[in-house]
């Protein structure tokens, strides 16, 4: 079922029963891959969300009626086979430990493991990107391991780099651009998550899989070194949807 | 160019903003009060899309390089050029050398400085606006510093015209008490019957709390039914969120693209301009109205904006 809610005069927003089920993830990416390639004219923009996506128009040029009969045409040409559709999936390189991720040992403590364990959960599974929100390139991970959980900092630092992959509760995410934050720090990246000159700016979409591999101080000075000629050497598979769950227990 | 002698509280370039990118967490951006911008645009004889100077509360001290076309338009900041007040609404010579200040008792938050040709900073994603929280864009990704020189356009094929004046009765007019108008939801159904009761019925105070993300507002508390938390989500400018505290956050023009609390209801886009210019200490009134009525004055402005433009041989 899809529920439409009014986003002001120049947005509707469209969600979808069954928030958390892959399938009602699966249905989302159709959905607005169905916007990017097909979208009628006076549809300015849409946003996912993790209930449901929002969609910007134009009054002058549509309206919400025309708007919302296009988007229910589309969501019943889903069908759940369609999520053995190939996918992006995006391999992050990360430094663990140490000067790039001052919480890992912390990280291990609270949870009762070592620091190699963390890094082994927090490699392990396939990961899936929600949405895009809170700063430019930021993705909102699905399938991160419950057993490396750990709850924010009390105190947000005033200033984490670009780059810094984090855990916040039940979640784990990169930090695009250098903000001040709360998530524990594990690691880096030394790959560009935003790049406002191109025509991508983001280097993860909705939709994508993401894998974390553990790399060593050499690799990732080479990585970074490579990132800042504006030609970053990110390494991109296309794999299948169905039984990629990793060991996230979502 | 244009000479930075102080920059003022917060002074940025903008223009109608970025949209097309919020799916990678790109705000959209551009002045707070978009109509504004675009009547100064008028003024000198731009492209809607020129970018301006956005000046807040208490202004900059500028010195022209060249002869510039301005208009200053938006809030009365108390302008002054060479000295002598500067009219709003009009397009006037700021000579080589002359320095334009401004600094006076606000009578809103904000005034925009157009100049003919534009700011010529270089486009970022389609905008040349400064997106502050990112630190992208407009001049630098910053606000504006002493000793900045901000490169200004050609006014290609427009003819310069001095003198060029909005008839009083089409100015728009801030903080008169007039009703914010107001889209219910999207998520009315998370608030009680007694939150929406004072919402539309009990007036809300405008805190110190602003910047161009979004301004705090004070009254009575506005209670949830279950909690003010949602599944982050898009949120829009206007949007009204009301986190557990029950006091509304209104957003603005650079609003993150999601947000996670409950949002009552939505401002209209035509009343968008009296938030942008609303002072701490400010009554805001919520008025309730349809989808059609609020498209209707969203049509009709646009149609102004297009005549005005039509009428200048724009």
């Amino acid at each position: 079922m899809m529920h439409v809610r009014l986003l002001g005069d120049q947005g509707l927003l469209f969600e979808l029963d069954g928030e958390g089920a892959r399938q009602h993830h699966e249905q989302l990416v159709f959905l607005c891959e169905m916007l990017e390639r097909q979208r009628p004219p006076g549809i300015v923009e849409w946003i996912p969300g993790f209930a449901g996506v929002a969609v910007v128009y134009d009054p002058v040029r549509t309206s919400a009626k025309a708007v919302e009969r296009w988007m229910r045409r589309q969501a019943v040409k889903w069908r759940p086979d369609k999520e053995k559709v190939a996918r992006r999936v995006v391999e992050i390189p990360v430094a663990y430990g140490g000067e790039w991720g001052p919480d890992l040992a912390d990280v291990a403590r609270l949870n009762h493991l070592s620091e190699d364990e963390v890094i082994r959960l927090h490699t392990a599974p396939t990961y899936w990107v929600q949405m895009i929100g809170f700063v430019p390139g930021f993705a909102y991970l699905g399938g991160m391991s419950a057993r490396i959980a750990t709850p924010r900092l009390a105190t947000p630092r005033p200033r984490i780099e670009a780059g810094a992959v984090g855990i916040a509760g039940r979640q784990t995410g990169i930090y695009p651009l250098a903000t001040p934050g709360g998530w524990r720090i594990i690691g880096r990246t030394p790959l560009p998550l935003f790049q406002p000159n191109s025509a991508a700016p983001s280097l993860l979409n909705m939709g994508d899989y993401l894998r974390f591999r553990p790399c060593g101080l050499e690799e990732f000075c080479a990585l970074q070194a490579a990132s800042q000629t504006g030609n970053p050497p990110v390494k991109v598979t296309w794999e299948h949807g169905g039984g990629m769950s990793g060991e996230g227990e979502h | 160019m244009i000479r930075v002698l102080s920059p003022g509280l917060l002074t940025t370039v903008q223009d109608l903003g970025r949209p097309g990118f919020q799916r990678f967490g790109v705000s959209v951006g551009g002045a707070l009060d978009a109509v504004a911008l675009q009547l100064g645009n008028i003024l000198v004889g731009n492209p809607p899309e020129a970018a301006g100077l956005e000046v807040t509360l208490q202004g900059p001290v500028l010195e022209a390089e060249t002869d510039l076309l301005i208009a200053i338009t938006g809030a009365d900041l108390g302008a002054r050029l060479a000295g002598k007040p500067v009219p709003l609404w009009k397009s006037l010579w700021w000579r080589k050398g002359e320095q334009l200040t401004v600094r006076g008792k606000p009578f809103g938050a904000r005034a925009y400085l157009s100049v003919a040709g534009g700011v010529d900073v270089p486009s970022l994603l389609g905008s040349r606006s400064t997106y502050l929280t990112a630190g992208m864009g407009g001049w630098r990704g910053r606000p504006l510093r002493r000793g900045d020189r901000l490169p200004i356009g050609s006014s290609r094929g427009q003819v310069a015209t001095e003198g060029r004046l909005l008839p009083p009765s089409c100015r728009p007019v801030y903080r008169q008490g007039a009703p914010i108008r107001v889209i219910l939801g999207p998520h009315q159904d998370a608030f009680t019957t007694e939150a929406l009761e004072a919402f539309f019925n009990t007036p809300y105070t405008v805190t110190p709390q602003m910047n161009r993300m979004g301004v705090k507002l004070d009254g009575v508390p506005l209670t949830h039914v279950k909690g003010a938390d949602i599944l982050s989500g898009a949120v829009t400018c206007g949007s009204i969120q009301v986190p557990a505290d029950g006091q509304p956050i209104l957003l603005l023009a650079e609003r993150q693209t999601t947000g996670g609390y409950a949002q009552i209801a939505t401002v209209s886009t035509v009343d968008l301009p009296q938030i942008a210019q609303a002072l701490p200490g400010d009554r805001l009134r919520f008025q309730a109205v349809t989808l059609d009525e609020a498209q209707r004055c969203l049509r009709r402005q646009r149609q102004f904006l297009r005549l005005l433009r039509v009428h200048v041989g724009l």
